[in-house]
């Protein structure tokens, strides 16, 4: 099998539209909510998120047949753990301030259910390599969602993008006011949930069948 | 030619094969507006009020329109008092410079909620070729009537967008919503701008509207409860009863809202379950604190006429709690949601410095709750008659 077959492709292709780990699969939402107030914090978020599912999956395929399958959870909780622990010490080395605005929620990368989704559903399945462009393909299609969120949260929230000012000073003379709303957490579900609609809307096969 | 006669003659330009088929749910809106439709049911037995939801919704406007009345005149006071006070004007001007000052005023709010309400609407049903309903005529109303005077235009705009899209649209248009339409506009206003909503810069005009008035500067003024808040509560007075102090534009009279209230009451439109038990619950709860008793908390130590007569407490409670499609549907339950609106309300006043106002977040709280009380209304009363098929046995 080649290394970019079909079913590969699709393995990275799908979380990104179709199979969203965010609109479709609706997994990772508090972390959503928490960090996307503004983009820089959000793509950091995505990206260390990226990381983690590609090299969980890859270490976990890995490992697969040889885990016994009553502590496999365990044993990828540890994985999980370890990885988290290695970004968050490098983000501390490296990026000190974006650190400390994500503060507690690169830790609690572990509890981000899309990293035990695609471990259970996907890693404890599949060869390495499939595994790993799962992870990525998740891992981005979870960091399109959050920048598409911390983009207009932080444009209309507080004027800017990536902390510089993009909304001029004559709009502000004229009587425009910063959204306050966009900043608090609701206005994330808000607009995942107007995501979540446009796509379906557009998308009928991921309509849910009326009963 | 009567108006009846020009319906009739356009009507078949509407109809399948006319030209402006496009625009039937317009048309349709309109000729329901004007007439009352004449439609009947083809099979089966039906028994149907004329007293459709159009009417009613009529007759709500009309509830409302003493406490709209005396707003517009109350932000023409309160502006030229102002003025006098910061020698800005002279003397007060006549009765009615001081109206139409208000009128002014307030008119731009109400046609801007009309305008983006009513057009969402028209553009909802249009394309999905439904009727056009009418539950944004009271909403957008009522809009206006809930907002400080010196609220933006725009953001009265964007408020009525963010509502009937979030609060109404997607649950399914009128009757389908689980909050009111009006209290989500005034909590999108509230979180999203707060400096616009509260605070004492925002309660009296202070600009000059086509040479009416005065350009006053630096003048602020609390609401009651604001002043309450922050350090101590204005001693009552009857001005507080008919409303000549400063609040959003339709709250303040006590008088006017309980003129539409009589006419609320009167045409069976709202209950008087909810209404009353809206004013026990609040009433019940100021006591409460006064009783505790807390010298450093000035809101806790309000009488409780006092705490129902100021703020939007009885606006609230009239026009808001009765809304029949976010209140409880059953007779037991009505008593319940209103009582913990009135507690909830004035617990929010006392233990949240924050929030000068509980009434908009009680209100839209206990909506949430409406139908879970319902239910176990239903679910007791089912157990009721179980009991009792069983005892009979």
């Amino acid at each position: 099998m080649s290394l970019f077959s079909k079913q590969n492709m699709e393995a990275l292709k799908t979380p990104l539209g179709m199979n969203n780990p965010v609109t479709v699969q609706v997994l990772g939402i508090c972390s959503a909510l928490a960090v996307t107030a503004q983009l820089k914090p959000a793509i950091v978020m995505g990206l260390s998120v990226t990381i983690i599912v590609a090299m969980a999956n890859v270490i976990i395929s890995l490992l697969r047949n040889t885990i016994p399958n009553r502590i496999r959870i365990i044993v990828q909780l540890v994985v999980v753990a370890a990885l988290v622990t290695i970004v968050s010490e490098i983000l501390k080395a490296f990026a000190y301030d974006v650190s400390v605005e994500l503060s507690v929620y690169i830790g609690l990368i572990i509890t981000n259910c899309i990293l035990m989704g695609r471990l259970e559903a996907f890693a404890m399945g599949n060869s390495p390599w499939p595994s790993f462009l799962d992870g990525i393909g998740n891992g981005l299609g979870y960091a399109k969602i959050l920048v598409i969120v911390a983009f207009i949260r932080e444009l209309f929230g507080s004027g800017c993008l990536f902390g510089i000012q993009v909304i001029p000073a004559w709009c502000y003379e004229h009587g425009y006011i910063n959204n306050g709303l966009m900043l608090m957490p609701p206005a994330a579900l808000i607009i995942v949930g107007c995501i979540i609609w446009y796509q379906r809307a557009r998308h009928t096969e991921l309509q849910e069948e009326q009963n | 030619m009567g108006l009846r006669q020009f319906v009739d003659k356009i009507k078949p330009n509407f109809e399948k094969g006319g030209k402006l088929h496009a625009f039937r749910s317009v048309f349709g809106g309109f000729e329901t507006f004007l007439f009352v439709p004449n439609h009947t049911a083809k099979s089966g037995s039906n028994i149907h009020d004329c007293f459709d939801s159009k009417r009613m919704m009529i007759m709500v406007c009309l509830a409302l329109v003493p406490a709209l009345l005396f707003g517009m005149y109350n932000v023409g006071l309160q502006h030229y008092s102002a003025a006098v006070a910061t020698g800005a004007l002279a003397a007060m001007p006549a009765f009615w410079s001081v109206f139409g000052y208000g009128f002014l005023a307030v008119l731009p709010k109400i046609i801007v909620s009309y305008l983006v309400g009513l057009g969402i609407e028209f553009t909802v049903a249009q394309w999905k070729g439904e009727e056009i309903h009418e539950g944004f005529l009271v909403s957008g109303l009522i809009i206006p009537m809930i907002v400080p005077v010196g609220t933006p235009l725009w953001i009265i705009a964007l408020a009525t967008a963010f509502a009937v899209i979030f609060a109404k649209e997607i649950y399914g248009g009128t009757g389908m919503n689980i909050f009111n339409v009006a209290l989500v506009t005034r909590a999108f206003i509230f979180f999203a701008y707060p400096s616009v909503i509260s605070g004492d810069a925002v309660w009296v005009a202070t600009d000059s509207i086509f040479g009416l008035g005065a350009d006053i500067d630096g003048f602020t003024a609390a609401t009651a409860l604001g002043q309450a808040a922050v350090a101590e509560a204005p001693a009552f007075d009857m001005s507080m009863v008919w409303g000549f102090i400063p609040g959003s534009i339709g709250e303040t009279s006590v008088v006017a809202i309980a003129l539409g209230a009589l006419i609320l009451l009167g045409s069976g439109i709202a209950s008087w379950k909810t209404m009353l038990s809206v004013f026990v619950g609040g009433g019940l709860m100021a006591w409460v604190f006064n009783q505790i008793g807390n010298p450093e908390n000035a809101v806790a130590m309000m009488p409780w006429y006092q705490h129902l007569a100021l703020g939007g407490f009885c606006f609230g409670a009239v026009f808001m709690a009765t809304d029949p499609v976010t209140s409880c549907r059953t007779e037991c339950g009505k008593y319940i949601y209103g009582f913990l609106i009135g507690v909830v309300a004035i617990l929010i006043r006392v233990l949240n410095p924050g929030y000068p106002e509980g009434m908009m977040l009680a209100i839209l709280l206990m909506n949430l709750f409406a139908p879970l009380i319902d239910y176990y209304v239903y679910q007791s009363n089912i157990s009721k008659r179980a009991k009792r098929a069983a005892n009979s046995k």
